[in-house]
């Protein structure tokens, strides 16, 4: 089952994290840190944006012939000797890997970072069956600790500050001395490495996600930073990794390419710490990895957006830059917009995978600045695609009412310039007289989104097309 | 409705002078007059209404392409269509060709009249070569990029070019000047309190900066930090850059009193 939505609430979402005083702090960090690393790595790199082209490029060409490329990727797979299981659906992909736990009698199952394990409800799946999983990622195993969803696609507890984890830790690990010193990130660190080794060591399954799947040689990439993917996939009998299926790139050559650009746009490092490539199980000589390999593939929703105007969302390589430099998302944080994925990206695929219907204000609920189009490593047009979500809400009247109606009273006006003319040139005259000696309205009728956080300047009365109509026929 | 071609030599701007300026603040648009004159341009102002961005970024195609065809037809006999407004200029600049992209019959023409549409301020320096005024401005100044003109229109270092010849005035750079201000048109309403957080945070760097005068070139971005500025009590004075470029800052500072009692 996939997670639940609260995005049809995001407007009291967004209204309980702006009165968020802890989670207002933490997210300053979003704006300190992602973007001026960005920025840096970037400038290093002379041909950053002509590797943002091909990226985009590499990607597009994926997308068109998608079909051919899963099909020799699953081939290549099989040849390797792993397994490759096609789902439909989130529940079809989380029934795939309960199978095969039970199957295997498993009882831990150990988890590197995956957004798709989330947007699937693997979690939850495979405890309702009995098993323990366990996130191996720190700021996954803090959240998944709170009970909480990730805030960001990369950085999930980004949210958090470091006395929030500190509390946690001393909640839930209470088989440690009271007062050990949890002061330093390190020290939070090192306390979640000694609990996480015995989960490694005990776990049957190890399920990671992928950043790529390269259909030439069959190989699942991981990029991490803390190592804990390593541990995860190669530690257990059995390694899953579940994927979409638009993760594919054709070679190992287009995977570097792809690399250069993700970590720049994600973390602003070169390359992560780890970068991790899986080729099916262990093969007589080598001396660790698992017995068995499975990639579960889930479509989910995402090849019905092949073809259609939303086709360029499927070229994201989930790098978070979007939501790093989106301003809405630096106010709200990510858990308001209610859904697996946050920020510009969540705006345009939420209401793609589970219905505009009920994302429908993640699209609206944009200043349409454009940045984050700016530093997309695969250049989506990511305000054109959120527009479009606006004008399959238009048409299906999906916008509230006073919205609609206002819109059209305008334009019934604007259509017609000599009406629209004497109407305003009344109308500003007015509004002019009536805030004249205060130059700004602090209240106007209808104007309260407007109003009630800042004043309305005054018009100087008459408009220009009125004094310039004056001004030249006097000449 | 249409404008007959000027004689051979001059160069005829049609102003786009946008609903916030006509309805708000005449006096940029005679700045903006002043301004393309000064640059050597004939100036003329079709009757017009809207450019249709509130429309299209609402999802009514219909009525924006409605309220396009309007502009292209009333200025369809000028060599250039010149807004004082990033936001404007781009939605011509960049959408009007999309919003006839299937259309065989308007397409081209969309192309044609989209690229022919400047900002003012990048049209003065890139297209006219006007890189020098002449007027005096004796004021410590800050200067916030409006989002389209800067992302879609590449409006950055145009304004602060020209703002540096004008006589006396100091350009202070703010702090994260690049960020939206949180207008985003109909958002500041439809989502006031976001757009409330994210103009609070712009106001405290424009506070940050030290200077008495905020100058932006869209008078959307510019009325919500007024707004702002005000609500908050602060005594710092918004402009358009136009306003301090032409020399017509006797006019009240944007949201100050029209008359001083």
């Amino acid at each position: 089952m996939s997670v639940q939505s609260t995005s049809p609430q995001f407007r009291q979402n967004a209204h309980q994290a702006l009165h968020d005083v802890q989670l207002q702090k933490a997210l300053g960090n979003v704006r300190l840190n992602f973007i001026e690393r960005r920025a840096a790595a970037a400038g290093n790199l002379p041909e950053f944006e002509a590797l943002r082209d091909q990226a985009r490029d590499l990607r597009d060409h994926v997308l068109v012939h998608l079909d051919l490329y899963l099909e020799a990727y699953e081939n290549k797979v099989l040849a390797a000797g792993g397994h490759v299981h096609f789902a439909r659906t989130s529940e079809e992909a989380c029934q795939i890997i309960v199978d095969l736990a039970k199957e295997r009698s498993a009882k831990t199952v150990t988890k590197g970072k995956s957004m798709v394990s989330e947007e699937i409800g693997l979690n939850a799946a495979l405890e309702r069956n009995g098993m323990n999983a366990i996130e191996t990622d720190l700021g996954e195993y803090i959240i998944q600790l709170r009970g909480e969803a990730p805030s960001h696609i990369i950085a999930p507890a980004v949210h958090l500050n470091q006395e929030d984890v500190e509390a946690e830790f001393r909640r839930v690990h209470t088989h440690l001395p009271r007062d050990r010193n949890l002061e330093e990130p390190e020290t939070l660190l090192a306390e979640a490495r000694a609990i996480l080794r015995s989960k490694f060591l005990a776990s049957d399954i190890g399920v990671t996600g992928a950043n790529f799947l390269v259909a030439e040689t069959g190989t699942s990439i991981i990029v991490t930073n803390e190592g804990n993917g390593d541990l995860t996939q190669l530690l257990p009998k059995v390694h899953i990794v579940v994927a979409s299926i638009e993760k594919i790139i054709p070679t190992l050559e287009d995977a570097s390419a792809m690399l250069r650009v993700l970590a720049r746009s994600a973390t602003g490092q070169d390359m992560s710490v780890y970068t991790t490539l899986s080729t099916g199980p262990r093969r007589p000589g080598d001396v660790d990895g698992p017995e068995e390999y499975h990639v579960v593939l889930v479509d989910n929703g995402r090849s019905n957006m092949l073809g259609t105007q939303f086709q360029d969302m499927l070229r994201c390589i989930r790098c978070g830059a979007c939501m790093n430099h989106c301003p809405v998302y630096h106010a709200v944080g990510g858990h308001a917009y209610g859904w697996v994925y946050p920020g510009p990206m969540g705006a345009v695929l939420t209401p793609s995978l589970i219905g505009v219907d009920k994302a429908g204000h993640l699209p609206n609920a944009s200043t349409f600045c454009g940045r984050c189009e700016s530093v997309c490593p695969v250049r989506i047009p990511l305000p054109k695609l959120m527009r479009h979500w606006r004008e399959r809400e238009f048409e299906r009247h999906l916008a509230p009412a006073s919205a609609r109606y206002g819109l059209g009273l305008w334009a019934f006006f604007a259509k017609r310039p000599r009406l629209y003319g004497l109407a305003t040139s009344l109308a500003m005259r007015l509004l002019a007289l009536a805030g004249r000696s205060k130059g700004r309205f602090k209240w106007l009728p209808l104007a309260g989104g407007w109003t009630d956080y800042r004043d309305m300047p005054a018009p100087q009365g008459g408009t220009f097309q009125a004094q310039w109509k004056k001004q030249e026929g006097g000449k | 409705m249409s404008v007959t071609a000027g004689p051979p030599g001059t160069i005829r701007v049609g102003l786009f002078v946008t609903c916030l300026v006509d309805l708000f603040r005449p006096s940029v648009g005679f700045a903006a007059v002043k301004l393309l004159e000064e640059a050597g341009c004939e100036v003329v102002v079709p009757v017009q209404t809207c450019c249709g961005q509130p429309a299209y970024n609402s999802g009514d195609r219909p009525d924006a392409r409605a309220l396009a065809l309007n502009v292209m037809k009333a200025f369809s006999g000028v060599d250039y269509i010149v807004a004082p407004s990033g936001s404007c200029a781009g939605m011509i600049r960049h959408h009007y060709p999309e919003l006839f992209a299937d259309d065989p019959g308007l397409s081209a023409r969309a192309r044609a009249f989209a690229e022919k549409t400047h900002e003012l301020i990048s049209f003065l320096t890139d297209v006219m070569k006007y890189d020098h005024v002449t007027v005096s401005y004796p004021r410590r100044v800050t200067y916030h990029d409006s989002c389209s003109g800067l992302r879609e229109m590449g409006v950055k270092d145009q304004p602060r070019g020209l703002l540096k010849t004008v006589n006396g005035l100091e350009l202070v750079e703010l702090k994260d000047a690049d960020v939206c201000c949180g207008f985003g048109g109909t958002f500041a309403v439809k989502y006031g309190e976001i757009s409330d957080a994210i103009v609070s945070e712009k106001a405290k760097n424009i506070s940050a900066a030290g200077a008495p005068v905020l100058l932006a070139g869209d008078l959307g971005c510019l009325m919500n930090m007024a707004g702002k500025l005000s609500r908050n009590g602060s005594q710092i004075e918004v402009r358009h850059v136009a306003e301090v470029l032409a020399g017509m800052t006797t006019e009240p500072p944007i949201g100050a009193p029209i008359r001083r009692m």
